[in-house]
C-alpha cells in the first residue's frame, strides 16, 4: 500500500517537471522571438528586401520611370555575357582591387609598424595619416584633380622640377587606373593603420621577450614569429574591408575620369550607375548590381570559410 | 654550462631605485633561488641578467664572458616567464622548437614551403624534431604536441614553456616565479619536478619566487632580497637557522618566527623577559635587543617559563601550532607540537588553556635594534640553564 502509493506520488513529480520544462521552454522563445523581432524586421526591411527587390529587378525589363515592365528570364545576364563593357568594367574592377588591396595593406602595416616602434610624436602621426579617412572622397577627388592637372597641377610642377617629365596623368590609357589605385590607397590606408595600430597594442610585451630569449634576432624574425601571427585576426578583417572598399570604388571615376579615356577606368559600379541613372536600363543595371554582390558575396565566404581556419584568435 | 657574476647592478625606473647596487656570484650547476616579496627587485634583477632590461650601472659576466651589450637573443639563456609566454598560434612541438629553428636553420630555411626544399634542411629539421620529442618525452607531454597553448591546462603549459626552455643546451635557466599561477598541489608537484630536472641537466638555474617555501625545497642558496638589495645568500638551512638580518628572519618559515624583546646585561648575557637563556652576545652588550624564536624552538613546560594562555589552535594533521598569549608581548607566540596519537592535544587548549613555554636556547637567534643578526655563543657551563640543556642536549 504504502509503495504503491509512493510510487504513484513519485510518478506525479516527474509529470510536474516535465509540464514544467515544457512551458519554460515556450516562454524561452517567445522571449527570443521578442527580442530579435525589431532587428530581424529592420534588417527585412532594409537589407534583404531591397537585395531581393534588386535580384527581381535584373530580370525584368525595367526602366527608370517607366510605367509596366516584362519578365525577361535570363535576358539581361545574357547581354552583360555579351557586352564588352561590362567585360572591361569587371577586368578594371578586378585590376584596381589588386593594385588598392596590397597597397593600402602593406602601408597600413608598415605606418602602423613605425608609429608603434616610434617613441615621441606617436598621435600626431596617428592623426595626420587618419586625416584622408575623415575627409570627403569627392572634395579629396577635387583636390587631386587639380593637383594632376597636366600644366599647372602640383604633381607635374613637382616632376618638372626635378627634371622629369611629366604626364596627363588622368587622360592616359595607362595611367588613369593605377593614378586612380593611388588615391583609393592614399584615402584607405589610415584606416587600416588605425586598425593595425589596435592590434599591435595588445599583443602581450612577453612574446617578444620569449622570442629575444629564443633566439629570434632580427627585427624580421620577430615579425615572422610574433607580430604577424599575432594580428592574424585584424590582418583577415582589414584584407576583407579593403577589398570590398576598393569593389565599391566609384567617388574618384564620378569626379576624375568618367570611366574614360577610352573605358581605362570603367569600373563595375560606375557601370551600373551609368546604367541605371544616365541610360535608365534598370532592369541591366540590377543585373551588374547582382554581379557585384556575388563579389561582395564571395569575399565574404571566403574570409569566413578559408582564412578564419588558418587565423588564430587568441 | 656556466656561472654568473653581478657586480654593483643598479637599476632605476623613473624616480624609483629598483636595485641598489647588487653583488651576487652564481656558482656554474648551482640551483640559486632570488626570493623576496613582489616589488623587491628581483624580477629586475633577472631580466638584467636575461639581456631584457639594461642596468643603470655594474657589471654582469656569463661564464667567462662580459655580457654588456650582448642582445638577450644572443646570451644563450633560457627563460620560463610567470606567464609561460607561449606562442598561442603554434602546436605545443612547434613551441618548443622555436629556440632551435632560431638558431640552426637560416632565415630561407624557416620559410613556410620553400624552406624545406633546401639543401641541408631536411636533415636539421629532423634533428629538430627528435631534439623537440625528447624534451617532450621528459616533461612527460609528448602526447601533447599537437595541441595548441589553448587547449592545455595550466600545469601542462607551464611544462611546455620548460620544454622550450630545455630544448636547446642554454648557459644558465632563468625562471621568473614559474609555478605561481598553478593551483597549490600541482605547485608542490612540479616542485620537486623541477629540482629533478635540475640535478639532470647539471645546469645553473635563477629562480626568482616570492614563495619562500619554493625556494627552501629547491635551491643549493637562496638570495634574499628586499627593497633593492641582498640581505643574506646562503644555504637554505642558514638562512632559516642563522638569518643575518631580522627581516631574512621574518620572511623565511611560516609560521612566521616570534620575536620577543631581549635584553643582552653589560657581560652579554642574554636575557627574555627576564628569563636567562643560557647565550652570551659577543657584541652590543647592554642593549636592548631582539630575540627570534622559530615555532619548533618553543615547547610547553611544567616547569619555569613564560607563562600564557592558548588563543588558537591550528591543526594542519602532522603538525599543530599552538598560538599562546604571553603576559608583555604584543603578538601571541607560535608554538609547533606534536599531535597526540590519541587527539589528547585538542580538547583544553580551545578553552583558554593555561600554558608555560619553554625554549631550545640553541636556536635563538638575536638581532640588534637596526635588526643585524649578532653572534651568540653558549654561556660557561655554570650560568647554563641545566634543565633546558638536559632536555634537548
Amino acid at each position: 500500500m504504502a509503495e504503491a502509493s509512493l510510487a504513484a506520488r513519485s510518478g506525479a513529480r516527474a509529470e510536474a517537471p516535465r509540464a514544467l520544462a515544457a512551458a519554460l521552454r515556450r516562454r524561452q522563445a517567445l522571449a527570443a522571438w521578442s527580442l530579435t523581432g525589431p532587428a530581424l524586421l529592420l534588417m527585412a526591411l532594409l537589407l534583404i528586401g531591397p537585395v531581393a527587390a534588386v535580384a527581381l529587378l535584373s530580370l525584368t525589363d525595367y526602366q527608370l520611370g517607366a510605367r509596366s515592365l516584362a519578365f525577361v528570364g535570363l535576358d539581361n545576364y545574357a547581354d552583360l555575357a555579351g557586352d564588352r563593357v561590362f567585360w572591361t568594367s569587371l577586368t578594371n574592377t578586378l585590376l584596381y582591387v589588386a593594385l588598392v588591396v596590397p597597397g593600402a595593406v602593406g602601408l597600413g602595416l608598415g605606418v602602423a609598424l613605425l608609429i608603434e616602434a616610434g617613441g615621441s610624436l606617436k598621435s600626431l602621426y596617428r592623426a595626420v595619416f587618419f586625416v584622408p579617412v575623415m575627409a570627403t572622397l569627392i572634395a579629396m577627388a577635387i583636390s587631386w584633380e587639380f593637383m594632376l592637372q597636366p600644366s599647372f597641377g602640383l604633381v607635374n610642377l613637382c616632376l618638372r622640377a626635378l627634371g622629369l617629365p611629366g604626364h596627363n596623368w588622368l587622360q592616359e590609357p595607362d595611367l588613369a587606373l593605377p593614378v586612380l589605385a593611388v588615391i583609393g590607397i592614399w584615402q584607405l590606408f589610415g584606416f587600416n593603420m588605425v586598425l593595425f595600430l589596435a592590434g599591435l597594442v595588445s599583443i602581450p610585451r612577453q612574446l617578444y621577450e620569449a622570442a629575444a630569449m629564443d633566439g629570434a634576432r632580427s627585427a624580421w624574425s620577430r615579425f615572422r614569429l610574433v607580430t604577424l601571427p599575432m594580428l592574424g585576426p585584424v590582418l583577415l578583417f582589414v584584407l576583407v574591408i579593403s577589398a570590398i572598399r576598393s569593389f565599391q570604388v566609384f567617388d574618384t571615376v564620378q569626379v576624375l575620369t568618367k570611366g574614360g579615356p577610352a573605358k581605362a577606368t570603367e569600373v563595375l559600379l560606375y557601370s551600373m550607375y551609368a546604367e541605371g541613372f544616365e541610360f535608365f536600363r534598370s532592369g541591366y543595371a540590377s543585373a551588374i548590381t547582382v554581379v557585384f554582390l556575388v563579389f561582395v558575396l564571395i569575399l565574404t565566404l571566403v574570409k569566413a570559410r578559408i582564412l578564419e581556419r588558418r587565423v588564430h584568435y587568441g | 654550462m656556466a656561472g654568473i657574476e653581478l657586480e654593483g647592478i643598479r637599476k632605476s625606473f623613473g624616480p624609483t631605485a629598483v636595485l641598489k647596487g647588487v653583488s651576487l656570484a652564481i656558482a656554474d650547476g648551482e640551483f640559486l633561488s632570488l626570493v623576496g616579496p613582489s616589488g623587491c627587485g628581483k624580477s629586475t634583477l633577472l631580466r638584467i641578467i636575461a639581456g631584457l632590461e639594461v642596468q643603470d650601472a655594474g657589471r654582469i659576466r656569463i661564464g667567462s664572458r662580459a655580457v654588456e651589450g650582448i642582445a638577450a637573443s644572443a646570451r644563450n639563456l633560457a627563460m620560463v616567464f610567470q606567464s609561460y609566454a607561449l606562442y598561442p598560434h603554434l602546436t605545443v612541438a612547434e613551441n618548443i622548437a622555436v629556440p632551435l629553428r632560431m638558431r640552426r636553420l637560416s632565415g630561407l630555411q624557416r620559410l613556410p614551403l620553400v624552406g624545406g626544399l633546401l639543401p641541408g634542411s631536411r636533415r636539421e629539421r629532423a634533428a629538430i624534431d627528435a631534439a623537440v620529442r625528447s624534451a617532450a618525452e621528459i616533461l612527460d607531454i609528448g602526447h601533447l604536441l599537437q595541441r595548441k597553448p589553448a587547449q592545455l591546462s595550466g600545469g601542462q603549459r607551464q611544462r611546455v614553456a620548460v620544454g622550450r626552455a630545455l630544448v636547446r643546451e642554454p648557459e644558465a635557466f632563468l625562471l621568473d616565479e614559474p609555478l605561481s599561477n598553478l593551483d597549490a598541489k600541482l605547485r608542490v608537484h612540479m616542485r620537486s619536478e623541477i629540482a629533478g630536472l635540475h640535478r639532470r641537466l647539471a645546469t645553473t638555474f635563477v629562480y626568482v619566487t616570492h614563495d619562500q617555501a619554493e625556494a627552501m625545497t629547491m635551491s643549493d642558496r637562496i638570495a634574499v632580497m628586499l627593497d633593492g638589495e641582498l640581505l643574506q645568500v646562503a644555504t637554505p638551512h642558514e638562512v632559516y637557522h642563522r638569518p643575518a638580518d631580522r627581516r631574512v628572519a621574518e620572511f623565511i618559515g611560516s609560521p612566521k618566527i616570534n620575536l620577543l624583546p631581549a635584553a643582552i646585561g653589560g657581560d652579554g648575557a642574554v636575557t627574555l623577559l627576564g628569563l636567562p637563556t643560557g647565550r652570551v652576545a659577543l657584541e652590543g652588550q647592554g642593549q636592548a635587543a631582539l630575540a627570534g624564536l622559530r615555532p619548533e624552538a618553543l615547547h610547553e613546560t611544567r616547569g619555569r617559563g613564560l607563562a600564557g594562555r592558548v588563543v588558537h589552535l591550528e591543526n594542519l594533521g602532522s603538525e599543530i601550532f599552538l598560538h599562546v598569549a604571553v603576559e608583555g608581548l604584543e603578538a601571541p607566540l607560535v608554538v609547533r607540537r606534536e599531535p597526540e596519537p590519541d587527539g589528547s592535544h585538542a580538547a583544553p587548549r580551545l578553552a583558554d588553556g593555561p600554558v608555560t613555554l619553554d625554549f631550545d636556547a640553541r636556536r635563538l637567534v638575536l638581532f640588534d635594534r637596526q635588526g643585524r643578526a649578532l653572534p651568540l655563543r653558549a654561556a660557561p657551563r655554570q650560568d647554563a640553564r641545566p634543565r633546558a640543556e638536559a632536555a634537548h642536549g
